[in-house]
């Protein structure tokens, strides 16, 4: 850090703040690119162990070069765009996709300190720049002129549009219990040990969290968007090359940006399980990123072990089934912390 | 009652953790893949692979050109064209498999009743232009003189089931 602040010295005060951000935003962006890379190869691992193969083990030793050649064959490759595509809309799209994928990592703290922009209405934020994403996958199914596109945008935006409100309810949730939207505050909420986590009063919530977290970055079980035995690849269809590849990392990105939520508002982001000597000896960042993989694991496992959802079982999950435990699980806390003197199980 | 039974296994979401416990359970378990170029799994006596001509030990070839498996084949995949030498035989001038038409039944085996024309254990070879795959009288003589040994030994072992 001083070596920096030395070079950038003589330079004008602004500039300096800039260099500055510039310089974290690449701390976080260049390794969160590389974990989407090693996601994806650890993803086809995990399915192929759950499956009883093995997995990419040709590229490198053990395959721990695969990541790299896929990325360098969608560099290669040639960006076909449609005669009667939208042009300006069809190469905007993936950049609508992945935009907000990495504009939300902006408030998410990795440890205490460790926040690139600790704003107090951190939660809404993300809240507001990830239902952002749509855009993207239904501008490309817009844009690209396409059948298959086109169903899969339909799909995606009815289905987000569902979650969105499931998943904001279980957020409303953790409000309450935290009494902050400050990301950083509800992590140290649930300071001193694990038992202190939100996971556990909130658990309902958690798991439709969980679910509509699923269903929002168009994972199995629920990636109709895509729904390649019916739709061929859904919105993605027409795409190749780098755009095809935006959308991936997007995916991806928002895959990680969830699991770092969920760890974030639900256990306990970067605070040790228990507060005494062999679990403290790892650094929060560590613990942080621990439970993230945990989390990114639940993602794989789901994908390895559920069919697709029928779209019309989608829009009764989220409508008739997630919708209303919020609900009620909402009305609940509110009754009890406001009328009965046991508060205390929802909040601290 | 059956239907709240029902209706609580999927609303506590046991049915999914049971799925998941499954694949769990596999995640863990001994991977059963053969590792193709590396490791192959057995192959029977009666493989039918890449076709090849024979030769009999003297170094004549077997093929009479009797035509019995251009007959036989179920997808004119075999082109023989033939004529008499000075010795009075009748050998081929021609004999073309269309490796993009072969459905490897192994008719033409079976139809042979000199033995020439067989298929090998061969199973990975490839053509990179077209044509590549229409083996001529040559290739497939060449391919009978590599593995003789091989092709002689299979034959040796299923003689007892002919």
């Amino acid at each position: 850090m001083g070596v920096v602040s030395t070079v950038l010295g003589g330079f004008p005060a602004w500039s300096q703040i800039l260099a500055w951000d510039l310089i974290k935003i690449g701390a976080i962006v260049v390794p969160l690119m590389l974990s989407v890379a090693y996601l994806t190869f650890i993803e086809r691992k995990v399915i192929g162990y759950m499956q009883v193969r093995v997995g990419p083990n040709r590229v490198g030793p053990r395959g721990w070069l695969q990541p790299i050649a896929d990325g360098l064959k969608l560099l290669l490759k040639e960006i076909v765009v449609p005669t009667g595509s939208n042009k300006i809309l069809f190469v905007l799209a993936p950049v609508l996709a992945i935009m907000p994928a990495l504009v939300a990592w902006s408030v998410v703290p990795f440890t205490s300190h460790w926040v690139l922009a600790n704003i107090n209405a951190g939660l809404l934020f993300v809240l507001a720049v990830t239902s952002m994403g749509v855009y993207g996958v239904v501008v490309a199914g817009w844009a690209s002129n396409s059948k298959y596109a086109f169903l899969g945008s339909l799909r995606s935006a009815a289905q987000i549009v569902a979650y969105e409100i499931a998943m904001g309810f279980a957020l409303v949730g953790v409000l309450m219990a935290a009494g902050t939207l400050n990301l950083r505050r509800i992590a140290l909420e649930q300071a001193g040990g694990f038992w202190h986590w939100l996971v556990w009063p909130l658990f309902p919530l958690f798991l439709v969290y969980f679910i509509s977290g699923v269903a929002e970055t168009n994972r199995l079980p629920f990636d109709v968007a895509e729904g390649e035995s019916e739709i061929v690849a859904g919105f993605h269809v027409e795409y190749s090359g780098m755009t095809f590849a935006l959308f991936f990392l997007a995916e991806y990105a928002n895959m990680i940006l969830l699991s770092a939520l969920t760890t974030v508002l639900f256990l306990g982001g970067w605070l040790p399980p228990l507060d005494v000597a062999p679990f403290t000896w790892l650094p929060p960042l560590a613990w942080f990123l621990v439970k993230v993989s945990a989390v990114l694991f639940l993602y794989l496992w789901l994908r390895a072990t559920f069919p697709r959802y029928r779209y019309d079982q989608i829009m009764r999950l989220g409508w008739k089934v997630l919708i209303p435990v919020t609900l009620v699980w909402i009305s609940v806390m509110g009754v009890v912390m406001t009328f009965t003197p046991w508060g205390f199980l929802f909040s601290r | 009652m059956k239907a709240i039974r029902k209706y609580l296994h999927s609303f506590l979401l046991l049915e999914l953790l049971r799925g998941m416990a499954l694949t769990g359970r596999h995640f863990f378990a001994r991977k059963i893949t053969v590792q193709y170029p590396d490791e192959r799994t057995p192959q029977s006596p009666r493989f039918r692979g890449l076709h090849a001509l024979r030769r009999y030990p003297n170094g004549e070839e077997r093929c009479i050109a009797c035509k019995l498996c251009e007959a036989v084949c179920p997808a004119l995949a075999i082109t023989i064209e033939s004529e008499q030498r000075p010795d009075g035989t009748r050998r081929t001038t021609r004999y073309d498999i269309d490796l993009t038409k072969c459905i490897f039944c192994g008719f033409c085996e079976e139809s042979c009743p000199v033995d020439s024309i067989v298929e090998t254990r061969i199973l990975d070879y490839h053509g990179e232009k077209r044509g590549d795959l229409l083996y001529t009288k040559e290739m497939l003589l060449a391919i009978g003189d590599q593995y003789e040994k091989e092709i002689a030994a299979d034959r040796a072992q299923d003689a007892r089931y002919r």
